[in-house]
């Protein structure tokens, strides 16, 4: 970090990062003591950001031979008992997938941020949201559920990439931030203010670090040595009959409790709304400019962004469809988060979708003309 | 009465499920007298692998990780790198080490990361049924081999100690076996060695051993022992590959 900008953090003023390298100082802030990346466009500056910033804090930058010693030496980081994260776009997520498979089969904690960008295979490196069922459904092989947060800013690239490392920890299950080429690349100014506040809040609280802006949780399950304490074992194993059965069931439970208390989203205008615009990431931007546009034009429209892809806001679609609102769904994507909002949804109301795929990026006047057009038709 | 001999404190007090002949138990052994020897079972992380002995925790009194098949040598760059101060080996099978796992080891080997690895050679892989190794002999039958292995169809037997060799940073790989006291008593002395070579933070080395597997090989166990000697030890000859004074 340039001491212009150290400066700047301790007199409470804006500095200006791009998504990547904020996501990034947000690991530095949460005391992440490890991190692996390979090199994939569109979230190199992450990788060349924890190079640099990573020693700078006396932590383990490594740059790995791949993707999966990437995320094998944060399975092994997190078995340790360290805050550990990996970093890459889409391809390089696929690669992922084993050790994910693997950290949640363990409950093991860890970060792992995904730039999206456009596929199926090599696609190209442009912004797209075709990873949502990936990230949503498990991804990897067996019954399991990693937490999905999708920042729309910045802003929020830092503050979800703090709160990402505390659900990891207070959870034990991987946790990852999805953003996309768009949101990685850009600048915007951001504030390191509110994670200050929330020091001094948490300061008192004894379970708290006050070193670092988050929480810090006991991990008498790490691998450190059996000193004084009997073996710990880190595994995903379990041969005997009805255990793996059992592991699975407390993997459900845990996951039950996640989606009862995790749930986030934002939303603007939606109790006077007639239609819903539902959307999150780089096109919620676009849609809620949108929304803001054709509520001046006295449409009754409103704006659902879910910030918790999984655990997905289901309850409260559910809730605004049975208030009889009708939703239009748009996504960089053929339609997945879709097939999410027609569960939620659950018949009680109908159901629109736009959405680009390949690098596409749906427009703010298209979004406006199309939605116009639906709510102007007698038949919405 | 004297006890002179008795099983080590690193060694759980259970039976284990390895086949009558099988090389693992001896090598499980031999780590844990000379960890105890070392006195270093409190400081000790291991990883396990995907492989006959995946569960060897069950055998071991210390912590371990298991890791995904081949990934043991990245797990345990994780695992080090948060805690220089512990000692950290991995314990790999051929199709672990020299198969699935060839660019972890290849690599971590290359960081010279200062932990010690334990790769067991018996030519076969064993839990999934005894099917062709990259360490399988020439004319070796297995499971997908079953005429033999043809070196011109199926590749050579590999030599993925002799590979390590080359890489700058690593300090030392020994060859050993567990076919005979002899040998076992050698091996005993190498993994001593490349133990030693770690807590003095010198960095990474390796010590392969070469071992029997009579379920897969067909053969009785007394018989692994002159099959080591007949078909293993022309392919892979025991002896340093590597030492770095």
């Amino acid at each position: 970090m340039t001491e212009k900008n150290r400066k700047k953090i301790t007199e409470n003023r804006k500095i200006l990062m791009c998504g990547n390298e904020a996501v990034g100082e947000a690991a530095i802030v949460a005391g992440c003591k490890f991190y692996a990346g390979y090199p994939i466009t569109p979230q190199n500056e992450l990788t060349a950001y924890m190079s640099r910033r990573m020693p700078e804090e006396g932590r383990t930058f490594i740059q790995s031979e791949s993707e999966l010693a990437a995320i094998n030496m944060v399975f092994g980081a997190s078995a340790a008992g360290a805050r550990a994260m990996t970093s890459s776009s889409s391809p390089g997520i696929s690669l992922k997938q084993e050790g994910i498979s693997y950290m949640a089969g363990a409950e093991l904690p860890g970060v792992i941020i995904n730039m999206m960008r456009a596929g199926p295979g090599l696609g190209n490196i442009t912004p797209a949201q075709g990873d949502y069922f990936q990230a949503t459904k498990g991804g990897g092989h067996g019954d399991y559920h990693i937490i999905v947060l999708a920042p729309a800013s910045v802003q929020e690239l830092f503050n979800l990439g703090i709160k990402a490392f505390d659900l990891a920890d207070k959870y034990r299950t991987p946790v990852m931030v999805m953003g996309d080429g768009m949101l990685g690349q850009m600048m915007e100014p951001i504030e390191f203010q509110k994670t200050e506040n929330r020091r001094q809040k948490t300061e008192n609280k004894k379970n708290l670090s006050s070193d670092f802006y988050h929480q810090t949780f006991d991990k008498p399950w790490a691998l450190t040595g059996c000193k004084g304490r009997k073996a710990n074992v880190v595994k995903s194993l379990y041969l005997k009959e009805g255990a793996l059965e059992d592991l699975n069931n407390r993997l459900q439970e845990k996951y039950k409790k996640i989606s009862e208390e995790e749930v986030l989203f934002e939303e603007y205008n939606t109790e006077e709304a007639d239609m819903v615009l539902v959307s999150y990431g780089t096109v919620s931007r676009i849609c809620k400019s949108a929304a803001k546009k054709l509520i001046s034009e006295e449409f009754k429209v409103g704006f659902l962004r879910p910030i918790t892809l999984w655990p997905f806001p289901y309850k409260k679609i559910n809730q605004l469809a049975k208030a009889g609102k009708k939703f239009f769904v748009v996504e960089m994507s053929s339609g997945q988060m879709l097939e999410d909002v027609i569960l939620a949804v659950n018949g009680k109301s109908k159901v629109n979708f736009y959405g680009r795929m390949g690098g596409g990026i749906p427009e703010e006047s298209v979004v406006f003309a199309k939605v116009k057009e639906l709510l102007n038709a007698k038949n919405l | 009465m004297q006890k002179i001999y008795s099983k080590p404190k690193s060694l759980r007090n259970v039976k284990t499920h390895y086949c009558p002949g099988c090389g693992h138990g001896i090598i499980h052994r031999i780590i844990c007298e000379v960890i105890d020897e070392l006195d270093i079972r409190e400081e000790t992380i291991a990883i396990a692998p995907v492989g006959c002995s995946v569960i060897a925790y069950d055998y071991w009194d210390f912590d371990v990780s298991e890791a995904a098949h081949g990934r043991a040598p990245a797990v345990a760059t994780g695992i080090k790198r948060v805690h220089p101060d512990k000692f950290v080996f991995t314990y790999q099978g051929d199709g672990d080490l020299a198969s699935i796992g060839t660019a972890e080891i290849i690599h971590t080997a290359n960081r010279g990361e200062n932990i010690s690895v334990i790769f067991v050679n018996n030519a076969v892989y064993g839990m999934t049924g005894g099917q062709m190794a990259p360490t399988t002999v020439e004319k070796q039958k297995t499971k997908t081999t079953p005429l033999g292995r043809d070196f011109k169809l199926h590749g050579f037997s590999f030599k993925i100690t002799e590979m390590l060799s080359v890489l700058e940073p690593v300090v030392y790989l020994e060859r050993c076996s567990v076919h005979n006291p002899v040998s076992i008593n050698k091996t005993k002395r190498a993994i001593k060695k490349s133990f030693k070579i770690q807590l003095e933070n010198k960095g990474f080395s390796l010590v392969e051993v070469v071992s029997p597997c009579p379920t897969y090989w067909k053969v009785t166990p007394v018989e692994a022992a002159s099959w080591i000697e007949n078909n293993m030890l022309k392919q892979y000859p025991l002896g340093v590959i590597k030492d770095v004074k």
